[in-house]
């Protein structure tokens, strides 16, 4: 198994902890005026998206993590799991529903999103910045009011639920930013 | 191809050298004569957490150390009668890269024959201020003793807590360390020192911490007592080490049993065991007058100066540019 000394550290390596594969954050390399040099990092575990510290005596080594994010399309969800194609090779993957997570409600078909992949395995799905969704539900909108002052909650194809402008209806398509989960603006039909 | 461009601004460069002037005036002043040393050495630093780069010389087929201080050459011209002399120049130290370490940066020591630790750590004190007057408005300096800081800061009795007392202190800090044995008793020191102690410190005013265990003596002197402490000092500013000094080792048998020590520790380590410097041991052996030394980092008095956070915002080419 491959191993990195704390000198490879930076930000973004994969790492593998107490047999949980986490990405590091941060790496601050701190020594005093004489003596033992440490590596304190801070690291995500990309199972469970904690993020915690931990200090490594510098020259230590540790496993790699075998992890890879690989782009790829959204097919469909069967009621267990979620499946992804490569769009290259056309390889199918299924993810479950602790990889999916929170994306769950962003996941539209056909959009094409990060996969996290340990051992081939994926662990975490993260959607597109923007995703364009159809309003299912909400209350009437109120005629003439363009302003998008105040806002109502309305819920989407795919099940989240945004808070849009008034003047959004049934059927609207909207443009929603996944990572704040805010309304970015009206869809006008294709 | 964007990083040919320096990783310093230009206001930096001219602030950079309007302070090695400044520096030079002040020494001058003092009547010091400034020195160059070689970079290249036959002998290395044998500290074992101190790794030097090395180069060989293929035609001589001969392999030279890059100097990782300038201490043990300017000792030998102390020996040899010089009187008072500093020096600024590049060490090498492999592996130490960060946002406060750059593999290679600009040290500047100078030592003083006839001065003791306390008397150079007044004397760092005013080089400070002055450099900084332009830019910095200092409190009060403050000194602590290394068993004060570890009873303030760590509420530890330092020269009586085994390791497991250290353990205890750093578990209780949450600090989650991978790598440290239980008998490691130094190490943990210095995990508590980076860790709970150097960010604890007093902020925006020189701290000067001195008389250190004998263990981490150093080059320095160690002073008979109970317990025995070394006349060492480091200095601190808002937790950044800044300096560190010595009331200079002087008894050459004692400096050869302390080399052969780490050698030692490097052996039982698993690290590169280097040759330690035979000519600093004669020059001692000769005499060395009684001296304190100082080694200051340049490029973090720098960083002070101009409030950057980052080694490689005050160099011209940090290391991922050289």
């Amino acid at each position: 198994m491959a191993r990195y000394s704390t000198n490879e550290f930076r930000s973004g390596l994969k790492i593998l902890i107490d047999g949980d594969p986490c990405s590091i954050i941060e790496n601050e390399f701190v020594k005093p005026g004489k003596g033992q040099a440490f590596n304190r990092v801070k690291i995500r575990n990309l199972k469970t998206g904690r993020v915690l510290e931990k200090t490594y005596k510098s020259g230590e080594s540790v496993e790699a993590a075998d992890v890879i994010d690989t782009e790829m399309q959204y097919l469909y969800n069967d009621g267990d799991a979620w499946h992804f194609m490569h769009p290259e090779t056309f390889e199918q993957i299924a993810a479950d529903k602790n990889a999916v997570g929170d994306a769950a409600k962003w996941l539209k078909e056909q959009d094409i999103c990060t996969v996290t992949l340990w051992n081939g395995v994926p662990i975490s799905v993260v959607p597109p910045n923007h995703v364009t969704l159809t309003v299912v539900e909400t209350d009437p909108g109120v005629r003439g009011d363009t302003s998008g002052g105040g806002g109502k909650p309305a819920t989407c194809d795919t099940g989240a639920v945004v808070r849009v402008p008034l003047f959004i209806d049934e059927g609207d398509m909207i443009k929603v930013d996944t990572r704040t989960g805010e309304y970015i603006g009206r869809v006008k039909d294709e | 191809m964007t990083d040919w461009q320096s990783s310093a601004t230009l206001e930096m460069l001219q602030l950079r050298a309007r302070l090695l002037q400044k520096m030079r005036a002040f020494f001058h002043a003092r009547g010091m004569l400034e020195v160059e040393t070689p970079v290249l050495s036959q002998a290395a630093v044998t500290d074992p957490h101190i790794e030097s780069f090395l180069t060989r010389d293929q035609r001589l087929n001969k392999t030279y150390y890059l100097h990782t201080s300038p201490e043990y050459a300017m000792k030998r011209l102390l020996a040899g009668g010089s009187g008072p002399v500093f020096q600024l120049c590049k060490v090498f130290r492999m592996g130490e890269a960060g946002r406060l370490h750059n593999p290679e940066f600009t040290m500047l020591e100078w030592y003083r024959p006839a001065f003791d630790h306390h008397q150079l750590m007044q004397e760092v004190e005013h080089f400070v201020r002055h450099m900084l007057e332009d830019s910095l408005i200092l409190r009060p300096t403050q000194y602590f003793t290394y068993a004060e800081v570890f009873q303030r800061y760590a509420g530890l009795d330092v020269f009586a807590a085994g390791s497991q007392e250290l353990q205890q202190v750093a578990k209780a800090h949450a600090i989650d360390v991978s790598g440290l044995d239980e008998a490691q008793t130094e190490s943990w020191l210095d995990l508590l020192m980076t860790h709970v102690i150097e960010p604890r410190l007093p902020k925006d005013c020189l701290v000067f911490v001195y008389d250190y265990p004998a263990w981490q003596a150093a080059l320095a002197k160690i002073r008979d007592g109970d317990p025995p402490v070394a006349e060492r000092f480091e200095l601190y500013f808002n937790g950044i080490e800044l300096a560190n000094g010595f009331h200079e080792l002087n008894d050459a048998g004692e400096q050869r049993q302390r080399f052969q020590a780490e050698c030692q520790k490097r052996s039982a380590a698993g690290l590169p065991l280097v040759p330690y410097d035979e000519r600093l041991l004669a020059a001692l052996q000769s005499g060395m007058p009684d001296c304190a030394g100082v080694a200051l980092g340049f490029d973090r008095l720098l960083m002070l100066a101009a409030g950057k956070k980052d080694i490689a915002e005050v160099m011209a080419f940090d290391i991922a540019r050289a």
